[in-house]
């Protein structure tokens, strides 16, 4: 019997031993952090990127992804080097309020309005203003993110374009407070719409074997342009900000490597974004 | 509802097959929860000790803020952290925010007030008796309070077991403190919170079984000290 115990005693302490040494840190002397959204992360772009760049610059980038309007906190707390981000209007603001540097647009895709086969409010084919405004008559289940991303903060634009306020506290409004992908799993439980950039979207269709629910019903309108762009936080106001690096990490993302990377970038033999640096 | 069995499955191949992924967050969770118990142990046993073996004024009062810890939310705690350690907080300068160690201070103040408690009520359900036949066989004060420490060895255990479900289980630290890094500080729980949110269903579910696996190697492990 006290062998067996010491045997035991000896294997946890073996395994514990084992845990701790397997693992060493990954320790590059230039780490570079970022915040980012839930659309590049969850598609598993920057899966796809962060050994290239590290392999070009020597650089590790680690990332954080949350939505834009927390992403552009972080930064703003100077807890992030650099910010890669989807909202146009908000990094303008970001840049002039001079928390921001740098801002360089790197690549693009677009909104689309999803929805169920039947389609209830009959938006197929409609452009955008008329699509919500057919939701809002009907008073179809439409989810949102609800979280200030920068997918939120481009629906409520939208609603606002319909001319009228936004549906903030209509029972057919779900606002989630989710990621993207968990606010179309929403929307596909409860038969209902939602906004999506295109990426998450195919990549939805992709974990969905190529046979999601919920189908692309309203595209191709030009108001559902989403521009992604990647900022350096000011080294002004953040004297620890590795502007450096965040200015290697800008450079490789507009740089032809990544750009063409971006533009290979395929799920179900769909590109996910367009890549557009100047 | 294939996702159910599909999960039990892929456990299996994640832990058996030496996924990297998983095994980096499995890493993650166990040194974020071994640093955060060996500090709430060390700094809440002598405090529940306190706690339930002497009488000094306010003893109650400290009694009642210990148990109301006890249901502090873990998001909360996490804010509150990240609040402290992020670089425009008062201990920014310690580079803490996205690290292990980091999560680890979030877990140490939801492990305390679990280690606390529960040492201090182990103390207090200690037998009456024990104390007066020590003194009737005339050991001193150290020795009294020594063999006091030594009956109350395994509410202590539990104690610690009670808090390390706690720490391993929770999310809420570890995603705002943690920021969820992949390779870094992407936790078995932070996992299956991404997964979960990507619908990925089936990877979530084997990660929470990866999670339970630990949970019964850590228990087995102890349950020999209980033994002997």
């Amino acid at each position: 019997m006290r062998s067996e115990k010491q045997m035991v005693a000896k294997v946890c302490i073996l395994l514990a031993l084992t845990l701790m040494m397997v693992f060493p840190a990954m320790a590059a002397d230039k780490v570079l952090m970022m915040a980012t959204t839930t659309s590049t992360d969850n598609t598993g772009l920057l899966d796809d990127l962060a050994p290239h760049f590290t392999k070009a610059t020597g650089i590790e980038l680690k990332w954080t992804s949350v939505g834009t309007g927390k992403a552009l906190k972080m930064g703003e707390n100077c807890d992030v080097d650099v910010l890669l981000v989807h909202a146009p209007p908000a990094e303008k603001a970001y840049v002039e309020k001079g928390f921001g540097v740098n801002r360089r647009e790197i690549m693009y895709n677009d909104f689309v309005i999803i929805g169920p086969d039947r389609d209830p409010a009959g938006i197929e084919g409609k452009n955008v203003v008329d699509a919500l405004g057919a939701v809002r008559d009907k008073g179809a289940v439409f989810a949102s993110r609800g979280d200030d991303s920068g997918t939120h903060k481009k629906e409520l634009s939208l609603w606002k374009a319909t001319g009228a306020a936004v549906p903030e506290k209509e029972s057919w409004y779900v606002q989630t407070g989710q990621g993207m992908l968990a606010t179309i799993n929403i929307a596909a439980e409860r038969n209902g719409y939602t906004m999506t950039d295109r990426g998450t979207y195919i990549k939805y269709a992709d974990t969905m074997k190529g046979n999601p629910p919920l189908k692309v019903l309203v595209e191709q309108d030009e108001i559902l342009l989403n521009q992604y762009s990647v900022l350096a936080i000011n080294p002004q106001r953040c004297a620890k900000a590795k502007i450096d690096l965040a200015t290697a990490f800008s450079d490789w993302l507009a740089g032809a490597e990544a750009q063409g990377l971006i533009r290979n970038f395929k799920l179900l033999g769909k590109p996910l974004f367009v890549p557009n640096a100047k | 509802m294939d996702f159910i069995f599909v999960g039990f499955i892929e456990a299996f191949s994640l832990l058996l097959g030496g996924d990297d992924q998983t095994w980096s967050a499995v890493a993650a969770t166990i040194k974020a929860s071994s640093g955060s118990m060996v500090a709430s142990l060390i700094l809440g046993v002598p405090l529940g000790f306190t706690l339930g073996y002497f009488d000094f004024p306010a003893k109650r009062q400290a009694r009642l803020l210990v148990d109301t810890a006890l249901a502090l939310p873990t998001v909360f705690i996490g804010l509150v952290v990240y609040a402290f350690i992020s670089k425009r907080g008062p201990l920014g300068e310690m580079g803490l925010l996205f690290t292990l160690p980091g999560i680890a201070i979030g877990q140490t103040i939801l492990a305390l007030p679990v280690v606390i408690a529960l040492s201090a009520t182990a103390v207090e359900s200690m037998d009456r008796h024990l104390r007066t036949l020590l003194i009737s066989l005339g050991a001193n004060r150290r020795q009294l309070l020594l063999s006091s420490l030594w009956e109350v060895r395994y509410g202590v255990l539990a104690a610690g077991l009670t808090a390390y479900g706690r720490v391993m289980t929770e999310v809420g630290i570890s995603m705002m403190v943690g920021g969820n890094i992949k390779w870094h500080t992407r936790t078995i729980t932070t996992a299956i919170a991404l997964e979960t949110g990507k619908g990925m269903f089936a990877t979530g579910i084997a990660l929470g079984l990866v999670l339970i696996a630990i949970a019964f190697g850590v228990n087995v492990c102890l349950s020999f000290l209980r033994k002997k």
